[in-house]
């Protein structure tokens, strides 16, 4: 190949300048943990209460990454709208839970009062979702690839200020169920009751998911288009009922997600559902996008370096007030990344036209 | 069998009709528009909104039954436009019904007493029966609609947009005209009323339109042929001419209109900015930046800082010296930031820069670096541009006096953001035509192919990239001295998002359509205070629906036009191949 040496020399600035981006990046993380395990300020209940926290909020991350994944996988587009599906999802569960907490129904079965508002919640955020599909996505399916993106944003704010225009900007305050509050003793440390069963049932959700999509015929279906729509067409396959099955599915279990968040952090509101969204993108792409327990990984590890991280390296570089530079790391590690392995920790090396 | 289908696919179309006239009230959108009026004393925006929905539902309604039949046939065309109209009306009816009865106001906001007393017109329960007569009525209108013959439609669906407009912003044409005094004032009242057009003032605005565009249909081609066989020197000066009276509006408006309207004309323009600066690097280059206002927020502290008497001020050098300081650091920022991502591709690269984009408002608005950047107080007293010389440096908190003019007011900085405007859009017109743009479309249209033709990938997007930064900074700095403060809680995505939505609506990679789509988006909602409350909600529609029926946008670029006409073309060889 014929290249001019102002060429070449452009392209060891870049890569110069990726590598000191990598090992700046690194340093710190170094340098910031030492200092911090040096200075020992947290002790190891504390740890072990960060890396909790991160688990039940990285599951929440890996439900809703679910549907970033799936979508991925069949379509290949980001589904920018999927945050606010999540959030359609804790707010009609804020809603049903309110009225059930008002007749007692909650108190009296906890059980019930908690899977009730989750399956409302599933079915809600599934049937919006395959709304949003069938509006703004289905006709744009052959389309270059910017134009359903721009498309997913516009459907995202769309649902956005619906919600602040139906229910208010206000912030709402879900109710508080009895029966999670306080403490479990597991191994000698204390943890919040909230935290163990949104991680268990997270847990639940991903694992019934991953047998549909690896056991029954609709989720061979699923692999099948994900693969190749036309030779599965050919097949004998339903492509358009299985895209909105995965919509379907991928929103039900972000609608689950919306109401596990809104059990923890108590708050619902109308922005809820961007950030989350888009650490869920980052968890999704973090495990290799379009690959299901990828997702589950992606969002665990994106959840405990959330959680562990302000303590445990941005303290250590003398940062004050290392919480409000938590999303920087969330941000910093999508970044990251989609710069440095884009197919992700457990994705395969996808081909420059998958990727 | 057709006469079922027709009539099925009406009343469903009634319905949905329905449910979307319920989604407006729900939204509140019917207590806010209901405000203003759009015929003084005879009907509101709220109520107009409604009736456009229910007389769209009957055109609609009639159109699809034309194109069953293949021919219009007006009687099944009127009875499905009625029923389409008369069930959506019935639909509200319930509603209203509903809402008197059952309290829906535990899960929505808005379904409150006084939207129910909107819509039976302040009478109360017993008056719901107008509602069904209007809705077949309006939808009997809009069945009518598409039965008139087209050479009449034209004109008429302009007239009527026209009269629209000029009912929206009757207001402000009200306040303008009663500045200038004597006979215009005297017009003012005769044709505008406190918010919305006098009755007189709608008969004249519309049958002069609908004149003026009837006379074009038949006259219009010979104007232009007669306009195009003057001679060089003609053109040339009529277009001069045009030139100059633009030149005259623009130079003029802000003495006549006051400092509201030139306040939102800033505004716009600061967004034409940065539209210009990303229609380079996503209308040109294809590269989509949704951390674009990253570059406007460095663009601004850079001026805040160097300007600033207020705590965080590093230097007091004059406005003039610090804007080119500012754009060469957006510059210096555009390729810093822009280096790494140059590898990631189409939607990855979008998310890559929203990363970005949040990363850098967080830091700006944190506390780690609030010794720097202010934190979230933001960085105060920035000091005004100044035609003339700067007194002498006293102290850092103490701002240098100007000798001559300075420029304080919202209405002289709009001369500044004017001329930038105007600078960046030929510079941007210049490039476009240049070697660089042309390889910029390459890339946008075919990396691979791009880079076999000789066109340096990496050297061409930085280029693009640092362009584009460059735009926004100069938009940044701008918006610094106008505001005079800044914080890191203005820079949010929405921001970016707004820039992305008037481009898309403009027509990507078009010059005049980044201008058409920011008086569309930014400047209409600003001038229209009821509206702006929905402004998000709308701009989301408006981009779903730009993306299916007119990507291109409303000004396109030539390219893209022959590019999506070229690509329907091969949708139809290929389909009819099947």
């Amino acid at each position: 190949m014929r290249t001019s040496l102002s060429e070449r020399l452009l392209d060891l600035v870049v890569s110069g300048f990726l590598w000191g981006f990598r090992i700046l990046i690194v340093a710190a993380i170094l340098i910031g943990t030492i200092a911090s395990i040096r200075a020992g300020k947290y002790s190891s209940d504390q740890w072990i209460g960060f890396v909790v926290l991160g688990i039940s909020q990285g599951s929440i991350y890996a439900l809703i990454a679910l549907g970033y994944t799936m979508v991925y996988g069949i379509l290949r587009m980001i589904n920018f709208a999927h945050g606010e599906i999540f959030m359609s999802g804790a707010f009609s569960s804020y809603f049903l839970a309110t009225w059930l907490t008002k007749t007692g129904f909650i108190d009296t079965n906890p059980v019930l009062g908690l899977l009730i508002p989750i399956l409302f919640a599933m079915i809600m955020s599934a049937s919006i979702a395959m709304l949003v599909e069938r509006i703004a996505y289905r006709p744009l399916r052959e389309a270059p690839r910017l134009v359903p993106l721009i498309s997913a944003i516009g459907a995202s704010f769309f649902l956005q200020y619906t919600f602040r225009g139906l229910f208010g900007p206000g912030v709402y305050a879900y109710p508080s169920i009895k029966a999670l509050d306080g403490q479990w003793n597991v191994f000698g440390f204390g943890i919040l009751k909230v935290q163990i069963i949104v991680a268990v049932a997270a847990a639940v959700m991903m694992g019934i998911l991953y047998s549909i999509v690896q056991y029954t015929k609709i989720g061979k279906a699923m692999r099948a288009v994900s693969e190749d729509k036309d030779t599965a067409a050919l097949m004998g396959i339903d492509v358009n009922r299985i895209i909105v099955t995965t919509f379907a599915v991928g929103a039900a279990m972000a609608g689950a997600a919306g109401v596990l968040y809104s059990l923890i952090y108590r708050q619902v509101f109308f922005l809820m559902g961007f950030t989350p969204g888009i650490k869920a993108f980052t968890s999704a792409v973090l495990g290799g996008i379009g690959n299901i327990p990828g997702a589950m990984v992606g969002g665990l590890v994106l959840g405990i370096f959330e959680s562990i991280g302000p303590s445990l390296f941005l303290e250590g570089l003398g940062i004050t007030r290392p919480y409000q530079l938590k999303d920087v790391i969330a941000y910093t590690m999508l970044v990251m990344i989609l710069l440095f392995r884009p197919s992700g920790i457990l994705g395969e090396r996808l081909t420059k036209k998958k990727a | 069998m057709k006469k079922e289908n027709f009539f099925w696919s009406a009343v469903k179309l009634g319905l949905l009709g329905g449910a979307i006239t319920i989604f407006i009230c729900l939204l509140g959108m019917m207590e806010v528009f209901s405000k203003r009026a759009v015929i003084e004393k005879v009907i509101n925006l709220g109520q107009f909104v409604l009736l456009v929905t229910i007389v769209a539902a009957g055109l609609v309604a009639s159109r699809r039954t034309s194109s069953r039949l293949d021919t219009n046939r007006p009687v099944l065309n009127l009875t499905a436009g009625l029923v389409a109209g008369l069930v959506a009306g019935l639909i509200l009816a319930l509603f209203v019904v509903i809402g008197y009865n059952v309290n829906l106001r535990s899960v929505f906001l808005n379904a409150s007493p006084p939207l129910y007393n909107l819509l039976t017109f302040g009478k109360g329960q017993g008056y719901i029966w107008p509602l069904p007569l209007i809705g077949a009525i309006g939808g009997l209108v809009g069945a009518a609609l598409l039965l008139i013959p087209a050479v009449y439609r034209g004109p008429l669906t302009r007239a009527l947009i026209f009269t629209f407009f000029m009912a929206l912003f009757s207001g402000l044409f009200r306040v303008v005209m009663i500045n200038q005094k004597g006979v215009v004032e005297k017009a003012a009242k005769y044709f505008f009323g406190q918010t919305g057009l006098t009755i007189e003032g709608i008969l004249i605005f519309f049958f002069a339109v609908f004149i003026i565009a009837f006379l074009w249909n038949y006259r219009g081609k010979e104007v232009q042929a007669r306009i195009s066989r003057l001679p060089k020197r003609g053109q040339l000066s009529l277009r001069v001419l045009a030139i100059l009276v633009i030149l005259y509006i623009v130079i003029g408006l802000p003495t006549v209109s006051g400092p509201f309207i030139a306040q939102v004309i800033v505004t716009v323009t600061l967004f034409i900015l940065m539209g210009l600066g990303l229609n380079i690097t996503l209308g040109f280059a294809g590269l989509l930046d949704l951390g674009f206002v990253a570059f406007y927020a460095i663009g601004a502290y850079t001026v805040g800082l160097l300007t600033s008497y207020g705590p965080f001020g590093l230097q007091h050098i004059p406005f003039w010296v610090a804007v080119p300081i500012a754009v060469l650091v957006a510059m210096m920022f555009g390729a810093i930031l822009g280096l790494p991502v140059l590898g990631v591709r189409g939607d990855y690269l979008a998310i890559a820069t929203l990363g970005f984009g949040e990363i850098v408002r967080l830091l700006a608005g944190s506390d780690f670096l609030a010794k720097y950047f202010g934190g979230p107080q933001g960085v105060i007293g920035i000091q005004k541009p100044c035609i003339g010389t700067l007194a002498p440096f006293v102290r850092m908190d103490v701002p240098r006096v100007c000798n001559g003019i300075e420029l304080s007011t919202v209405q002289t900085i709009y001369y500044v953001a004017i001329a930038s405007a105007l600078l960046i859009a030929f510079v941007a017109w210049r490039l476009l035509e240049s070697r660089l743009g042309r390889a910029w479309m390459a890339i946008r249209e075919d990396e691979d192919v791009a880079e076999a033709l000789g066109v340096n990938l990496i050297q061409t997007k930085l280029l693009a990239y640092m362009l584009g930064a460059a735009f926004a900074g100069l938009g940044g700095a701008i918006f610094a001295t106008l505001i005079g403060s800044i914080f890191a809680t203005s820079m949010q995505l929405i921001v970016s998002i707004n820039v992305v939505a008037l481009i898309v609506v403009g027509g990507m990679g078009s010059i005049p359509g980044v201008i058409v789509g920011a008086i569309a988006l930014i400047g209409l909602p600003e001038l229209l205070r009821e509206v702006s409350e929905f402004r998000y909600l709308i701009y989301g529609l408006v981009l779903i629906i730009m993306m299916i029926a007119r990507p291109e946008g409303l000004w396109p670029s030539t390219a893209t036009k022959r590019e999506l006409h070229h690509a329907d073309a091969e949708n139809v060889s290929a389909e009819s191949m099947v």
